[in-house]
């Protein structure tokens, strides 16, 4: 079958890629235009390590055909930051020390910030099942739920 | 080496500095092992068996490699047969025949998921379709799952060759028993005469697995030269180097293992699944191979942790004084012998201080994929028995059950019951901050109409190891400094390395950079696991820079033209000292690295040790659970970790794996196990039915650091990883039998389970 | 004289019912080399596949570490973990 053909905005950039029809909006991501920061962690809509921002709607890249993205805007987690500088969920998730080995850390900042996009002021328990969909094996979430709170927390100028 | 004291004034040992490799990972710019491409580069995906225990009579590659596409098929003949020969790997003793047949399936497939072919091609989807394209002709035999069925008369035999180790006489008949361990301490089945009241029940758990979320992925190169590269997620390049070696009977030096960033381990990742098929394939195809496992390989062909049954029998005087104890525990290993039934029975009563105490139990074989390590390999399972069962002697007692353990507990100079005495511990310090914690302390508060509050406490033990590390510390041209590490860093260890040699070379910690070194380019270290890469690798680094240290004085001597011993160097500079003292400025490490050269050449030092004396680590949990009437679902409100620490060298990074183990220690309490349906097979492979904590099942997780410094590391550090997972089961369980006044003895405590619990009682 | 404690299980084949004895060894590997003289076999058991416990400390794949002359020993399996 033949290829498709999708042009679509990525991080800002305008983007186009290849793709066959089968594959998925990772499998693109990560296979076609490079960028590895999103991960495989079950390949159905599980895990949320592939986490992406498709048009404003958080979404498991690995449950989105590439095909889809046609005339979208998307934000993985590559575009998070502004340049050199990084978001303050980022930065914070380093200062609290809310990632061991990192593997989840960019599906989660996605989604963390897709949650503040949504709702600058989200309670503790808010936070937590907004991220339910993303799993964390090492840390418990402990430290997570607090530098997102942190983050919101310095975003709204506290 | 030894501990500097509690007097030594610490800088930046003990602060929280951000980890030298955060950036890149909140970027997406760190590399995981499926995140590299090489050159060349093709796919290959693994054929599977679908049953769980058959012969296999023929495999048929042909239809398969004419797929266009198709570079290579590789069955288990194209891996070298090699002797049994026993070996000490990761988890425990193991023996490198099995482990090539547990690789790839030679005549028998022995699980659902065992792989018995593989296939490489110029894409994963090509590579999958020509999979599906091998025709495997099977003899479906009969299939044994749990303990009891595998144990059971005439329970259909996976071994021939095996003959139960440890007892006397040796058995005539193979069986699925691999052996029987046996710990003692006086005679406790005289001993429980003595009591005034006994506690025996027995306990269920199921197996689990570790349930890291990067599957297992490996990128490897094989030249004609017979020279390889593997670029893999794995918790030891070492030991990736060396399993690989052996299973394809290649020179260690001829493989050169380049570890990437590790999506968590927790033990299972201490050994290899695809990086030998990888190599077959490259071999055979000419071309290099990536392999990458899907989640639901992960769950059907890597292994978990073993379930069990645990027999405890506790007994005591009224006063509340254990005068005898006795576990026995029956482990299941998966196909291939090797359950961490050894560990289950050492650690059951290492808490306690006892003189009659028995601990013995059966390494038993079924047709479930072989287990591996995961976090303090079998004393999460044996203790949470005996700590459910201890629990059920304070009710019985009358007694809280945190007092109970205290007029029990094993302290410095108690004979352990696995044998040897006690030194430097902390776990009645543990117990102690525990018992007075705002937490114990406080209220449970009302609950709400339909459902029941309650309260657990359980305490944990782990050995912790230290063994063979390498390190190196250089001082580059402009005076920052590079450490390499010998170990992957799965919790954060990179930065703990950098803190240790920012702390004896006196700079800050931004100076130094910390990464972690391939096969060709550090000394050997042993895995990471056993809680050991901060007292053991942290030990070689900072020996190293203690020798980079000594050697920036002598070179300052050589400046200044006075003698080596005259010396001093003190926050970061040498300084003239003794009579010389205030004749010369300091001099940096950027001063004396700017006249390396000309003062005998690069500043580098390198450290390679077999570091002993890890010290264990006591752990004490408090959890406080809501269980709803009605479902069963029992909701965390409230956990606490006390942990025996030694030294904290960055806080952030013990309180994680203190959280973290005790998450995972919730996950196999309420809800974790795997399903296996009546052929055997696994309905479960994935995230969505084998159901691992999410962040709105839980509360934040509370830790309280007792620091009791470990004399054998200079600053004082103990293996924390392990500790945090082995006292949970039983905190969560207590706390449902707080609740309830119902004892659940089987894991999961998921809400079916507990909803029948609760329904039976009624009845 | 350093009290060496072979009960373990392990040690069994080669000892049979003794589990304690007093020997004038002061590192590890005089104890492997004077335990395979007393009991052969029990010193490459005790090389490849046991640790032991100095005093209270484990220690294990060393030939090094040393032993007090009114140390405890004990020999157990070795250690490993996750």
């Amino acid at each position: 079958m033949a290829k498709i053909h999708v042009t679509t905005k990525i991080n800002g950039e305008d983007a186009e890629f290849l793709c066959e029809p089968q594959q998925t909006m990772l499998d693109v991501l990560r296979d076609e235009l490079s960028l590895t920061g999103s991960k495989e962690g079950c390949g159905s809509g599980d895990c949320g390590a592939c986490s992406i921002i498709v048009d404003g709607r958080l979404v498991c890249s690995c449950l989105m055909f590439g095909a889809e993205a046609s005339g979208t805007e998307i934000t993985t987690i590559e575009g998070i930051a502004n340049g050199d500088t990084l978001h303050p969920l980022q930065q914070k998730f380093l200062e609290h020390a809310a990632l061991q080995c990192g593997f989840c850390t960019p599906g989660v900042l996605v989604a963390s910030k897709a949650l503040l996009d949504a709702n600058p002021s989200p309670t503790e328990e808010q936070a937590r099942y907004w991220l339910a969909g993303n799993l964390c094996r090492c840390t418990g979430y402990d430290k997570i739920i607090e530098a997102v709170m942190d983050a919101a927390a310095e975003m709204r100028g506290e | 080496m030894n501990y500097l004291g509690k007097d030594v004034q610490l800088k930046v040992v003990g602060t929280r500095p951000i980890r030298p490799d955060g950036v890149e990972k909140v970027n997406g710019r760190a590399a995981f092992g499926a995140d590299v491409a090489v050159s060349g580069m093709i796919h290959a995906k693994v054929v599977r068996s679908p049953h769980a225990h058959a012969r296999i009579k023929s495999i048929d590659t042909s239809k398969a490699e004419a797929v266009k596409g198709v570079s290579a098929v590789i069955t288990g003949t194209d891996l070298p047969d090699i002797p049994s020969e026993e070996a000490f790997v990761g988890e425990g003793p193991a023996n490198f025949r099995e482990m090539s047949h547990n690789v790839i399936a030679r005549d028998k497939v022995l699980y659902d998921g065992h792989a018995v072919a593989a296939v490489a091609a110029t894409s994963a989807a090509i590579a999958e379709e020509a999979a599906r394209l091998v025709e495997v002709e099977y003899e479906v035999l009969q299939h044994v799952i749990s303990v009891e069925e595998a144990m059971a008369d005439g329970a259909p035999v996976l071994h021939d060759d095996m003959f139960t180790q440890g007892v006397d006489p040796k058995p005539t008949k193979a069986s699925n028993v691999a052996k029987r361990v046996e710990f003692k301490l006086g005679d406790s089945n005289a001993a429980f005469a003595k009591a005034d009241v006994i506690v025996q029940r027995q306990y269920k758990t199921q197996p689990v697995h570790q349930a890291y979320i990067e599957p297992h992925a490996c990128v490897v190169s094989y030249n004609p030269d017979g020279q390889a590269q593997i670029w893999c997620s794995s918790q030891g390049q070492f030991m990736v180097r060396a399993f690989c070696a052996k299973l394809l009977g290649m020179d260690i030096a001829s493989i050169r293992v380049m570890p990437m960033e590790i999506g968590g381990g927790f033990g299972g990742k201490t050994l290899v699944y695809l990086e030998p098929l990888a190599l077959a394939l490259s071999k055979k195809s000419g071309r290099p191979v990536k392999m990458v496992m899907s989640r639901e390989e992960v769950f059907r062909g890597s292994g978990p942790t073993s379930g069990g049954t645990i027999n405890v029998k506790i007994g005591a005087t009224m006063n509340g004084r254990i005068v005898a104890a006795e576990c026995e525990t029956i482990l299941q290993a998966g196909a291939f012998p090797g359950s961490p039934v050894g560990p289950a029975c050492m650690t059951a009563f290492a808490c306690y201080d006892l003189t009659d105490v028995t601990a013995f139990g059966y390494d038993v074989v079924s047709n479930r994929p072989k287990v591996a390590a995961y976090r303090a390999p079998g004393a999460p399972i044996s203790t949470f028995a005996v700590e459910s069962a201890v629990d059920e002697l304070a009710q019985k007692l009358g007694m809280d059950p945190g007092e109970l353990r205290l007029i029990n507990a094993a302290k410095d100079e108690t004979k352990a019951a696995y044998g040897p005495t006690l030194k430097n511990i902390g776990f009645v310090e543990t117990l102690e901050s525990a018992i007075a914690s705002q937490h114990y302390t406080s209220g449970l508060g009302e609950a709400p109409k339909g459902k029941r509050r309650g309260r657990g406490i359980a305490s944990g033990f782990w050995f912790n190891i230290g063994g063979e590390s390498s390190g190196a510390t250089y001082v580059n041209e402009d005076g920052t400094v590079t450490v390499v590490s010998g170990n992957p860093d799965i919790g954060g260890s990179r930065a703990s390395m950098g803190m240790m040699a920012a702390e004896v070379l006196g700079i800050e910690v931004e100076r130094v950079r910390t990464v972690v070194g391939d096969t060709a380019s550090v000394g050997y270290s042993f895995l990471t696991g056993g809680s050991r890469v901060t007292f053991a690798t942290g030990m070689a680094v900072t020996q190293s820079a203690e020798e980079v240290r000594d050697d920036l004085c002598r070179r300052a001597a050589l400046i200044w033209e006075i003698d080596a011993d005259a010396v001093e160097w003190r926050d970061g500079h040498a300084h003239p000292a003794g009579e010389n003292a205030g004749k010369s400025d300091p001099l940096s490490l950027s001063d004396i690295a700017a006249k390396s050269g000309r003062t005998g050449g690069p500043i580098a030092a390198k450290s390679s040790i077999n570091a002993q004396g890890a010290g264990p680590g006591y752990a004490t949990h408090i959890c406080d659970v809501e269980v709803d009437e009605e479902t069963g679902q029992v909701a965390i409100l409230r956990y606490t970790a006390v942990q025996d620490v030694g030294k904290a060298i960055h806080p952030a990074y013990v309180e994680g794996q203190m959280q973290g183990g005790a998450v995972q220690g919730i996950g196999w309490a309420l809800n974790e196990e795997y399903i296996y349906n009546k052929d055997g097979r696994l309905d479960n492979p994935g995230f969505l039915d084998y159901r691992v904590p999410v962040a709105s099942d839980l509360p934040m997780i509370e830790t309280v650091l007792i620091e009791v410094p470990n004399p054998r590391h200079p600053f004082g550090a103990k293996g924390v990883g392990e500790v945090p997972i082995v006292p949970p089961m039983a905190a969560v369980a207590n706390a449902i039998s707080n609740a309830t006044g119902l004892r659940m003895p089987n894991l999961p405590m998921s809400p079916p389970h507990v909803r029948a619990a609760l329904d039976a009682a009624k009845a | 004289m350093a009290t060496v404690n072979v009960s373990n299980q392990m040690c069994r084949p080669f000892v049979g019912t003794v589990q304690v004895l007093e020997l004038e060894v002061d590192t590890v590997r005089a104890l492997i080399n004077e335990l395979e003289r007393l009991f052969p076999g029990l010193g490459p058991q005790l090389e490849e596949s046991m640790a032991v416990a100095i005093d209270g400390v484990i220690v294990q794949d060393t030939y090094l570490e040393p032993i007090g002359p009114d140390s405890e020993v004990f020999l157990i399996p070795k250690i490993a973990g996750g």
